[in-house]
């Protein structure tokens, strides 16, 4: 609830309409490059990169702002950052639903389970209910992988890479508030070279999958789950790697006081939940 | 620091480019609501033409089509959602005692995003091939294996009308939860208020479920991913679960911002405090609990397991009791009330008659078995538009006619506001009820042609399609007239009225609602 301090609002603003056109050119840019045509790449470069200098200079106008700002403004900032996180939980909710959703019923009902015998007679009869699925009912129009992605390998170590990344992530944050700005750099140089080997890790497996185990996009439900799962969760990833790398260099200039950095912590609340998506990744797309 | 803001207003082209102002911002979001209201109506005048008899006459089928689709996608994103936004702008700060928005520049943001969210849907019309022609559920296989190319368009178009939805939702959920005046307690708040609360709640669980079903239709279409071609081991039928966990919610988003708008209004013209003030937040929690477990009754004849139909039947049911709650509290608001029957009035009374109408049939077409029979026929038409025409629709226009003078100073022209109301009242009905008899007796939706013995109750829905169509161009002429002069408004606008807005603000209300928080008793 608000005090009788006085309020806080911002002056008029050009980046967000700034902001809203280069989001207009991206996805126009997105569009035509899968269709192919040959403007499509470039545009989508120039909307990428506008895009990417919008948020550095919206970011930058709020960062010089930002000794102005009162209590309220922070708090509504820390809200708006937990409501914005919940919307990307639910995002990944509806690819988890939609792996629940083939893994538990349309495996069994396509092997003939329920009231689907005559399909699985007529249509299918060859294909047989088990995950992960390495004979796809048209095994002509999608080809299946050769085998199935297993859990020890790169994902153990990669499952370890991201848990230790938010601990350090945490010593860094508790270095920070205790004002020890050198061990606050060192940990957080050390959080982020941990989320880019999680990344380096995550591209083999990619070109492992695709080279030598045929596991691809196209080789149906559980290529399409594999890489939309994993592949949504290395973008956040990438998001959060620059999150961390951007807080790094604001640490390194001497940003940030002990009780006042919020956007390093709204970054570390973002770095905490790809962790959590991460686990549930391990255990729903890689163990189970 | 916000004394320099207080009415010092910015002028020229910037101030709504770069505003960071809710009143703006919010009048932006009506006029645009308002724009697209005309242009989805214009698709909805063209499907009624072709419909006035059996035949083809006047469009190609694969154009009728596409009518359909833009119409229904046009009403929902475009009209009824950037509408209720509108309200939220003006209203949420001014209701619980606040300067503004507490995020005012992706306030903004949120805005201008729908300019080239629309821009992009509306341009497929003029693509080779077809414009989007699925209709607005975009079920899969339609939008996947056979939708044209301008497909991509449309699921990029609504990837921005999600991320407009989700920011604009944060937004004015931390409003609410972290700009409230000292002693405004949240049992203390609006209706309004509250209803928005929870809106913005379901919007941001719901929109990202939006985003990750386009996705997997993206890259279906694309990248040869297999979530709803059964081939693959994916499912079609999968596409309608995720969808419409997406779409139930979606049609209480659409519905719930209306019943705080009528809770607002009621009390007013009867002079009374509101009936059941708390069941009516509870019944309004409870409403959107309950849309997270209802979605599949949009599918029964899909072929779901027994269970599944049952339960999705029973949980249906249940949203019956806390909308009854409300129905009854608006009548017991009127009960003994003194009443009086100013345009606002009117929309809202045949607001509680009407959204219940729709209520009914929806309560109808719960029951599994005999939803088999209504499925997928005009029964169903002539529900969803009760509930989003009479229902959310009407809303907003009550809501227009009952704050365009706090908003604007002056008073609207209450003959023409109620030549409005009077000609809509009587059209929408000629327009929509004959639809019901068309479903029960078996007239498919979404087809351009139909059998003979169709042919009286189309004519009569077209001949009120086309009444209710024209009138509009009066509420629009109502509206300017309104901003341009009238009556000077008194602060207080309505003898009975209540609440923050109107008793401790000027009409028309200052540039910043509130530069000092008041203090809430």
């Amino acid at each position: 609830m608000s005090t009788n301090d006085g309020y806080y609002i911002p002056e008029p603003s050009k980046w967000p309409i700034i902001a809203s056109l280069t989001l207009f050119v991206t996805v126009f840019g997105a569009v035509n490059t899968i269709h192919g045509t040959s403007i499509g790449m470039p545009i989508l470069m120039i909307g990428l990169i506008s895009v990417l200098a919008m948020m550095y200079g919206w970011f930058s106008t709020v960062v010089a702002e930002s000794p102005s700002y009162n209590g309220q403004v922070d708090v509504s900032f820390r809200m708006g950052m937990m409501w914005f996180i919940l919307s990307e939980v639910m995002f990944f909710a509806a690819f988890f639903g939609a792996l629940f959703y083939a893994r538990v019923l349309v495996m069994p009902w396509l092997g003939g389970a329920g009231n689907n015998a005559m399909t699985h007679e007529v249509l299918w009869p060859a294909f047989e209910a088990v995950w992960p699925v390495l004979a796809n009912p048209d095994n002509a129009k999608f080809v299946a992988p050769k085998e199935a992605m297993g859990a020890w390998g790169l994902p153990a170590i990669n499952t370890l890479l991201l848990l230790t990344s938010s601990v350090t992530l945490t010593i860094a944050h508790h270095a920070l508030r205790k004002g020890e700005r050198s061990k606050l750099n060192l940990w957080m140089i050390v959080t982020l070279v941990l989320g880019v080997s999680f990344l380096v890790l995550q591209v083999m497996e990619y070109v492992h999958a695709y080279g030598e185990m045929g596991l691809t996009l196209a080789s149906g439900i559980y290529g399409s789950t594999f890489f939309m799962l994993t592949g949504f969760h290395g973008f956040h990833v990438t998001i959060g790697g620059i999150m961390i790398a951007v807080m790094l260099v604001r640490c390194l200039k001497g940003h940030f006081t002990a009780d006042n950095h919020f956007a390093f912590e709204a970054a570390a609340w973002y770095w905490h939940f790809v962790d959590v998506v991460w686990l549930g990744l391990f255990i729903f797309v890689y163990i189970l | 620091m916000s004394e320099d803001h207080h009415d010092h207003k910015p002028t020229g082209i910037g101030r709504w480019l770069f505003s960071t102002n809710h009143k703006d911002i919010g009048t932006m979001y009506l006029w645009f609501s308002f724009i697209m209201l005309f242009i989805g109506g214009g698709m909805a005048m063209i499907i009624r033409a072709e419909l006035y008899q059996p035949g083809m006459q006047l469009v190609e089928p694969d154009f009728f089509n596409q009518m359909t689709t833009l119409h229904g996608l046009i009403m929902v994103f475009g009209v009824i959602m950037p509408a209720f936004v509108g309200f939220a702008n003006w209203l949420v700060p001014m209701m619980i005692g606040a300067p503004d928005m507490a995020l005012p520049r992706m306030n903004n943001m949120s805005f201008w995003i729908l300019p080239f969210a629309f821009g992009t849907l509306i341009s497929t019309l003029f693509m080779e091939g077809s414009a989007p022609n699925f209709g607005w559920t975009f079920y899969a296989p339609l939008s996947t294996t056979y939708g044209p190319a301008s497909t991509d368009y449309f699921i990029f178009g609504v990837h921005l009308m999600g991320i407009s939805s989700i920011m604009g939702s944060i937004n004015v959920i931390v409003t609410i939860l972290n700009m409230r005046a000292p002693g405004m307690t949240l049992m203390k708040m609006p209706i309004f208020v509250w209803t928005w609360l929870i809106t913005a709640f379901l919007l941001i669980a719901v929109m990202p479920v939006l985003a990750g079903v386009v996705t997997m239709m993206l890259t279906d279409r694309n990248f040869g991913t297999s979530f709803f071609e059964a081939s693959g081991g994916g499912d079609p039928v999968m596409f309608q679960h995720v969808f419409w966990f997406f779409g139930h919610p979606e049609v209480y988003i659409m519905i719930l911002p209306s019943f705080g708008i009528i809770s607002q209004i009621i009390p007013t013209f009867a002079r009374k405090k509101l009936f059941g003030y708390s069941s009516m937040v509870y019944a309004t929690a409870s409403i959107a609990i309950l849309s997270f477990i209802v979605w599949a009754h949009h599918m029964y004849t899909v072929g779901m397991p027994l269970a599944g139909e049952l339960f999705f039947m029973l949980a249906t049911m249940l949203i019956a009791v806390p909308t009854g709650v409300k129905v009854f509290n608006w009548t017991a608001t009127m009960w003994k009330g003194s009443l009086t029957f100013e345009t606002p009035m009117l929309f809202s009374v045949a607001f509680i008659i009407l959204f219940t109408i729709g209520g009914f049939s929806g309560l109808m077409m719960s029951i599994t078995p005999i939803d088999f029979q209504y499925h997928d026929t005009y029964f169903i038409v002539a529900h969803f538009h009760y509930v989003l025409v009479t229902g959310a629709l009407f809303a907003i226009f009550a809501g227009a006619y009952y704050w365009l003078p706090k908003w604007t100073g002056n008073m609207y022209d209450e003959t023409l506001g109620k030549v409005h109301f009077w000609i809509s009242l009587v059209s929408v009905n000629v327009l929509f009820f004959p639809m019901h008899f068309l479903g029960l007796a078996g007239m498919p939706r979404r087809i351009p042609d139909y059998a003979l013995q169709f042919t009286d109750f189309n004519q009569m829905a077209s001949i009120g399609a086309f009444v209710f169509g024209g009138i509009q161009l009066l509420f629009l002429f109502i509206v300017i007239k309104c901003i341009r002069g009238g009556e000077k408004a008194t602060d207080r606008v309505w003898e009975g009225a209540e609440g923050l807005e109107f008793e401790q603000l000027p009409s028309p209300a200052p540039f910043h609602s509130f530069t000092d928080a008041p203090q809430v008793k």
